[in-house]
């Protein structure tokens, strides 16, 4: 083994070492990672993805702030279980707009990828308050709090707008009036029309705690859950997904 | 060079010696059993609160919030000072020079304390970027920055002014994992903070990009901080301990530059399934299979070097506390792989398999290898003779290694129940258990693995206590000084 001989160049020459070391531990980020940039590849085009509403990032941030991932994915596998137990397998278009991603890689809970709608908000807030006063062998902490806290919402025209750098499509509108959208969306009979002019006519929107009086942490955290997996209209991606040759035999099937 | 023949003349092996700087490797060392402690204390507190929900107090300490507290308090905390520590006595004990830089080396100890603490506060108030093992937000990344490339400037300046002709094996490793993990952090921290004066920021990266170049970083942040790092801890204090060289030089060549390459590839596998592209899954899996040559080869040349010398642990806690650990690397390397197979990570993958998987990495191995090099460490930084107690070294293994077991023998079981469980159907085709079934059944498991964390406690308690003897100068009175241990001259 000559070669191994040759290795006393490194070991005398620590400037080498160092470049021989940056150069190895490069390559395989640069395989892996680099072409995930073209994203036509990645990421198959879906009809219904959208930004969060200001209100709905303002839950998404709470999830983060709390830690949520910890003990819920939010990524579906394609296995004949997790799609019996949660639904369609997850799309990489469903979280390009999650920064960071919400992926996860435990489920001591289960999986929220497609929560959004499955629960009433009623059932929601009551669970965060206490998950075992509907659960009762949930093992999941409390947040009570949450209804108690108003939702930062000061500045979240700033969030939009950070969020807009690192190319989120959020408009100028959208920023503008993020504090207003933010809370008319958790105002029952709020005039909405802005809100839905802006994000859809999907979006939810009603007093999600049942407190009129404040648009809490619980409003945000639950309009943000409501809206999990809810985006992606499935009967558009199904068609376009399928390959040509395996779509005919299933429209010739009747 | 004059120093050096009159102190040769001399024949004192002290005034050949060049003046060390220890008193920063003190300060790492008395930091890493400080933080070793709140790290493994914290743990024990989130596998109640997962046994007993009644242990959460909202809204500070929910396992939410804990158990990145967790986390980096045992990797960055406990395992980045015992990195730091050792490497600052090997490269200055390999390189026959004191650390290059002056100051420097006392403001990394100050900037890293600096530093956990702004993460660990910033998680008991809801400040964190969400990304496991990358929590801390933007500002404390910043000031990471700072502190880990005066890390590399005074290691590799020690490097560069080296009286020794040769680069010893522990510093090519302890120069990987520095120049690595300073490319991963700055990699996987690209954030924009919403505003200069406050504390949350968004990542540049989402979705599937966001995932790959986090499991980038941290499965790596396992490969170079608590595998790479510690086997330059092991190039080193296993020889010395054993006092016999290391096994193979070729092997160990083999061993360094394949690992470092293989190891960064292998990030996807914690991705398989996922809405990652199939191709990197695969690339992923693939390296992760290969993974296992150079991770035995590392664990051969460490448990060799004992050649000839395995009586050794029959009379020295100290060195079984070392052998144990290379073990422990063994196993998990080898079931590190075996995970990484997509058809084996379908069922284990989101389970408790993998909370073992890791805890028999970190406890038995990252745990070990650093209790080892405490216990060769403190007697001869202090001037001590020999520790305050071999048995109480004694104690600690039996009570550690017990705890592993009760942790592991716990989560193994528990995590491929849950897999199982999961995906199992009744007569009609339809999922037999609802998910909080599958919660219930882990209950009398995460009993268990607490209890198994409660003796891990227990032993780093008793570590700590013979330090503090040891500093103090005490020696017990049942244990006569000329017991196996021999200390002080390092």
């Amino acid at each position: 083994m000559d070669l191994l001989g040759k290795h006393g160049f490194f070991e005398r020459n620590s400037i080498y070492m160092l470049i021989g070391i940056i150069v190895t531990v490069l390559i395989g980020g640069i395989v892996e990672v680099v072409p995930l940039f073209r994203m036509e590849t990645v990421i198959e085009p879906v009809k219904g993805m959208r930004p969060y509403t200001p209100l709905e990032l303002a839950g998404f941030n709470i999830y983060v702030r709390e830690g949520c991932y910890n003990c819920h994915s939010q990524q579906i596998r394609p296995l004949r279980d997790e799609v019996a137990r949660y639904g369609h397998y997850s799309l990489a278009a469903e979280s390009m707009y999650d920064k960071p991603f919400q992926w996860g890689s435990k489920r001591t809970g289960p999986d929220l990828a497609r929560v959004g709608g499955k629960y009433s908000d009623a059932w929601q807030v009551a669970h965060l308050t206490n998950p075992r006063s509907v659960v009762p062998e949930s093992i999941m902490p409390t947040y009570n709090f949450l209804n108690h806290n108003a939702a930062d919402l000061h500045n979240i025209d700033k969030h939009l707008a950070t969020l807009r750098l690192t190319g989120v499509p959020y408009t100028d509108d959208d920023i503008k009036n993020a504090y207003k959208d933010a809370v008319d969306q958790a105002t029952d009979g709020a005039d909405a029309a802005g809100l839905n002019a802006r994000y859809g006519e999907k979006v939810n929107v009603r007093d999600f705690d049942g407190n009129p009086n404040m648009v809490s942490e619980m409003d945000a955290l639950v309009a943000y859950l409501q809206v999990l997996g809810t985006l992606v209209d499935f009967t558009s991606y199904d068609q376009a997904a399928l390959p040509a040759s395996a779509a005919k035999p299933a429209e010739a099937t009747p | 060079m004059t120093s050096v023949t009159s102190g040769a003349a001399l024949g004192t092996a002290a005034a050949t010696r060049p003046n060390y700087n220890d008193d920063v490797v003190r300060l790492f060392v008395l930091a890493t059993i400080f933080w070793g402690i709140a790290g493994f204390v914290v743990g024990l507190l989130i596998a109640t609160q997962l046994a007993f929900p009644q242990f959460n107090i909202e809204p500070w300490l929910n396992f939410g919030r804990l158990r990145p507290l967790h986390t980096s308090a045992v990797i960055f905390a406990f395992g980045g000072n015992a990195l730091f520590a050792s490497a600052y006595y090997v490269v200055q004990r390999t390189c026959q020079a004191r650390l290059w830089g002056g100051w420097l080396a006392t403001f990394t100890f100050w900037g890293y304390q600096a530093m956990i603490v702004m993460a660990g506060v910033g998680y008991l108030f809801g400040i964190t970027q969400g990304k496991e093992y990358a929590e801390p937000e933007w500002y404390v990344d910043l000031w990471l920055t700072i502190v880990w490339v005066a890390y590399l400037l005074v290691f590799l300046g020690t490097v560069i002014k080296r009286k020794e002709p040769h680069i010893y094996v522990a510093n090519w490793f302890y120069l990987a994992f520095i120049i690595t993990v300073a490319v991963l952090h700055l990699g996987n921290n690209l954030n924009i903070p919403v505003s200069l004066l406050g504390t949350k920021s968004y990542p540049v990266l989402a979705g599937v990009q966001g995932a790959m170049v986090q499991w980038w970083y941290g499965h790596n942040a396992v490969g170079f901080f608590l595998t790479a790092g510690f086997l330059g801890m092991m190039y080193y204090f296993v020889p010395k301990q054993a006092e016999r060289p290391v096994y193979s030089y070729r092997l160990s060549i083999l061993h360094f530059w394949s690992l470092i390459f293989i190891y960064i590839w292998a990030g996807p596998h914690h991705l398989h399934y996922t809405a990652l592209p199939d191709w990197a899954q695969t690339l992923g899996m693939t390296f992760s299979v290969m993974l296992w040559m150079p991770s035995w080869g590392g664990m051969i040349n460490g448990i060799m070097t004992l050649s000839g010398a395995w009586d050794k642990l029959r009379r020295d806690p100290v060195l079984r506390f070392m052998i144990v650990a290379v073990g422990f690397y063994g196993m998990s390397t080898f079931e590190g792989p075996l995970m990484s197979i997509k058809e084996v990570n379908a069922l284990s993958h989101y389970t408790d398999w993998t909370i073992g998987h890791v805890h028999s990495g970190a406890l038995g191995w990252v745990g070990f290898i650093s209790f080892g090099m405490l216990y060769y460490l403190v007697p001869r930084l202090w001037g001590r003779e020999r520790l305050y107690s071999v048995k109480l070294v004694n104690t600690h293994l039996w009570l550690a290694t017990l705890g592993i077991v009760l942790y592991i023998a716990a989560m193994w079981p528990a995590g491929i129940f849950q897999g199982l469980n999961w995906r199992t159907y009744d007569e009609m085709g339809f999922l037999k258990y609802s998910f909080v079934e599958t919660v219930m059944d882990l209950h009398p498991y995460y009993i268990i693995r607490a209890l198994g964390g409660l003796l891990y406690v227990l032993g780093a308690l008793i570590m700590t206590y013979n330090f503090w003897r040891t500093i103090r100068g005490d020696v017990a009175a049942a244990e006569p000084v000329a017991s196996q241990l021999k200390g002080a001259v390092a």
